[in-house]
């Protein structure tokens, strides 16, 4: 009888080939050196950063107890930022179908409509809405207008992305069962695409919806209407108990918001 | 059947009559009284058309004599983004632990869940003009906010990845009289690691998206910059660092997209 | 009368997977194609209402060439052909009227096709259809709801809503389990009779097509090598159809042209 060392003449067992051990050493070394690098250069005045524990506990000190005593403002004004959320939500979804329409391979007419489609969407999803909202509020001054365009014009870019690629993986089959009967281009689009992305639409919109919440309520800061408004004139004043309401109101929006998604997700998909 | 049918409708898409119509009416009746109580001033909004040109006009072509400018806030951006994904990550690890309901009593379990709701609920500008306020201006402010907006995401798919995990080599683990710590080390981390390597590259590259975002209230990176050149009308710079910021998400994206498909 | 003469169909610069083949089918005749995989039954088929662009040749529909029609004309054109698909080829989330009434929308206008407003006699002639297979109490149900043969009968139902010419089948009952598919097969052979329609169809299964169609026609590597009745189809012939291999076959095309 021979031992399975025998056997197999080895008894040491290592968990990666010396390859690959290199090769995570090497990524290791990387990734270190370059939080290193951040570390050393980044331009930090370090006692402040020993002190912030310190600080963030006496801001969070001054923001108890919250102040509701304009609770009836802030929620109005909550209202309003998730009318402009919504309303931006359902505009974009308008704007992003033609757009889908172009980005996707198999429905755009030609090579140049597709390009367009894809710099629409790269160009819409690469500035972030805050980013809009900025140039918005230069041109049309501070107000809703602005946030609404801003939510919307984001939006363009991540639902037709989104709807562009559910155009792209859809079955081929019944699109050519319809050409077979001799129906035209947009009734094979009508009857053999959009059922079958209608499913991806509404998740992509009630996600959109619930991400729009989310960005709504920084709008105001930058001036585009919304609670963020609030918010700001808050924290200016140094009035921390009711900036400690508005963040409670925030929270307790996104929460629900959540839960209306969540539910519109079920009864609808 | 030998009556002949020539009347067809499709199904409604909502079954029952009256809550139909309660939901068309409803959704109409909201639409109209947003687009009514909008607080909306149609003369500034057809003042802003001119405006816009004006700002277009002066914004091409873009300006990128100021390049060392952008250069630094960019790199700023970057350390930012990297510190935070790094800080991000390795705390959200015992966070995700506390999420998880599989693994810890229900009291922890909340805290966790608490935890994490309130990262996400909060956008990251937000947080920002908090940890400003706080810790004062700079990029400090911005590794902090990004810090509390990668514990948002990365925790919270980590805690659902640790929900999932297959518990019959925990048991295995446990049958083969392994302490608590092995058990974590082998039957866990494994279980749990590929998912998290791949969720701190994806959280480098919303990291960075971000950076440039907080950096508009004063918590460092490109972002500070732009809303300086915002500020002071530069218009031509301002679109000079947009067009950068689009090209390094661009590549950003890229890149982590190939690590993270190479990953597996 | 579909007359095809001298076709081919050539993909990039390959060998040809139709070569200058002739077909011709006359009066209300249930004929099937045989062959191995890729002797190009579905390109033929493809070709005759030009899901296949044919790369030279003529195909003849009721005097109606159909090689060169572009946009409006070919879609006329396709309107007067119906065809039944393997994978059924149905639009999942519709409901069964609403894939049923997608054979019509060649005929009807953009704006009743996308209202759902059908013709009514576009309905009673659907209902009609729809209860001769036997699946009419389904009108309402999402077609992804039905067993693979009822989807089948909505398949056929669909084509025969186009008021075809003439109706192609590629491979129909490939994806069907044999009693279903040989429902489908008399169910087919049936409604040819009955609308006086002819029937191209490609088919796997030899029993079914010796039972259930008039006239065979075997195909082997892009020709027709067998064209006969049914009968006629003797251990002989099969062996033909089915033997050799495509290099085998551009072999003897050498020798025929030295």
């Amino acid at each position: 009888m021979s031992t399975i060392a025998e056997k197999f003449g080895r008894e040491d067992w290592a968990r990666f080939t010396p390859k690959q051990r290199l090769q995570r050493y090497a990524v290791f070394a990387f990734s270190a050196l370059t939080l290193g690098w951040a570390i050393s250069s980044i331009d930090v005045i370090w006692p402040w950063v020993w002190d912030a524990p310190e600080q963030m506990a006496d801001l969070f000190g001054r923001m108890y107890p919250p102040d509701a005593r304009n609770l009836k403002t802030i929620l109005s004004v909550l209202l309003e930022t998730v009318n402009i959320a919504t309303f931006a939500t359902v505009l974009g979804v308008l704007l992003s179908l033609p757009v889908a329409y172009l980005a996707a391979q198999n429905t755009t007419p030609n090579r140049a409509t597709l390009w367009l489609g894809r710099l629409i969407l790269v160009t819409s999803r690469s500035v972030n809405t805050i980013i809009w909202a900025l140039l918005f509020v230069a041109i049309f001054g501070p107000g809703v207008v602005a946030g609404i365009l801003a939510i919307m014009f984001r939006s363009i870019g991540f639902i037709g992305k989104l709807l562009g690629e559910a155009i792209e993986e859809i079955d081929k089959r019944p699109v050519e069962a319809l050409e077979a009967t001799g129906a035209s281009r947009f009734k094979v689009i009508v009857y053999a695409i959009v059922p079958q992305v209608i499913p991806t639409f509404w998740a992509v919109a009630i996600l959109r919806w619930d991400i729009n919440l989310r960005e709504s309520t920084v709008l105001g800061l930058v001036g585009a209407g919304g609670i963020g408004i609030v918010l700001q004139g808050a924290i200016d004043t140094f009035n921390w108990p009711e900036a400690a309401t508005v963040l409670l109101a925030i929270i307790a929006l996104v929460v629900i918001g959540e839960f209306i998604a969540a539910f519109l997700r079920s009864r609808i998909l | 059947m030998s009556e002949v049918r020539d009347h067809w409708q499709k199904p409604p898409f909502i079954a029952n009559t009256a809550l139909r119509w309660l939901v068309y009416g409803g959704a109409i009746a909201y639409f109209l009284w947003v687009g009514a109580t909008m607080p909306i001033n149609w003369v500034r909004v057809s003042e802003g058309i001119g405006r816009a040109g004006q700002i277009f006009g002066g914004a091409f072509p873009p300006s990128f004599e100021r390049s060392g400018l952008l250069i630094d806030g960019f790199l700023e951006s970057l350390k930012i983004a990297l510190l935070a994904t790094a800080g991000g990550v390795i705390l959200s690890i015992p966070i995700a632990f506390m999420a998880a309901r599989n693994i810890v009593p229900l009291p922890v379990y909340y805290i966790g869940r608490a935890i994490i709701i309130i990262a996400r609920s909060f956008h990251p500008v937000i947080v920002a003009i908090i940890f400003v306020k706080s810790v004062g201006f700079g990029p400090f402010a911005g590794v902090l906010t990004l810090i509390v907006y990668s514990i948002g995401f990365v925790a919270k798919m980590l805690a659902e990845r640790i929900e999932e995990i297959d518990f019959g080599q925990v048991e295995a683990m446990r049958a083969a009289g392994a302490p608590y710590l092995s058990t974590l080390f082998y039957a866990i981390f494994p279980q749990i690691m590929p998912r998290q390597i791949g969720l701190a590259i994806y959280q480098l590259d919303s990291n960075l998206r971000a950076s440039a975002v907080v950096g508009l209230v004063g918590a460092g990176g490109i972002g500070a910059t732009l809303a300086n050149a915002f500020g002071r009308y530069d218009y031509d710079f301002a679109l000079a660092i947009t067009i950068v910021i689009v090209g390094v998400i661009l590549i950003s994206e890229g890149i982590s997209g190939q690590i993270r498909k190479r990953i597996g | 009368m579909l007359k095809i003469t001298n076709l081919v169909k050539r993909y990039g610069n390959g060998e040809p997977v139709l070569k200058d083949l002739d077909l011709m089918i006359e009066g209300e005749s249930v004929v099937s194609i045989i062959g191995s995989s890729g002797a190009g039954k579905s390109t033929l088929l493809r070709c005759i209402n030009r899901l296949v662009e044919p790369t030279s040749g003529s195909i003849e529909l009721n005097g109606n060439e159909l090689t060169k029609l572009k946009g409006r004309q070919l879609r006329t054109a396709r309107r007067k052909i119906g065809m039944v698909f393997q994978g059924f080829n149905l639009v999942d989330r519709l409901t069964v009227m609403e894939n049923v009434q997608s054979g019509r929308l060649g005929y009807i206008s953009t704006w009743a096709a996308v209202t759902r407003s059908y013709p009514k006699e576009d309905i009673r002639r659907a209902f009609e259809l729809m209860e001769r297979v036997g699946i009419a109490h389904y009108a309402n149900k999402r077609a992804d709801e039905l067993s693979g043969g009822e989807r089948q009968r909505v398949g056929v139902v669909r084509a025969l809503m186009q008021n075809p010419e003439i109706l192609l089948a590629d491979e129909p009952t490939a994806s069907l389990d044999p009693k279903t598919s040989e429902q489908i097969m008399e169910l087919l052979r049936n409604l040819a009779a009955e609308l006086k329609l002819p029937v191209l169809i490609n088919i796997h299964n030899v029993t079914e097509a010796k039972i259930y169609t008039d006239r065979i026609v075997g195909m082997r590597y892009g020709r027709i090598i067998f064209d006969d009745k049914p009968d006629a189809l003797d251990k002989e012939a099969m062996d033909k159809i089915y033997s050799g291999n495509p290099q085998a076959d551009r072999n003897q095309n050498m020798l025929e042209t030295a």
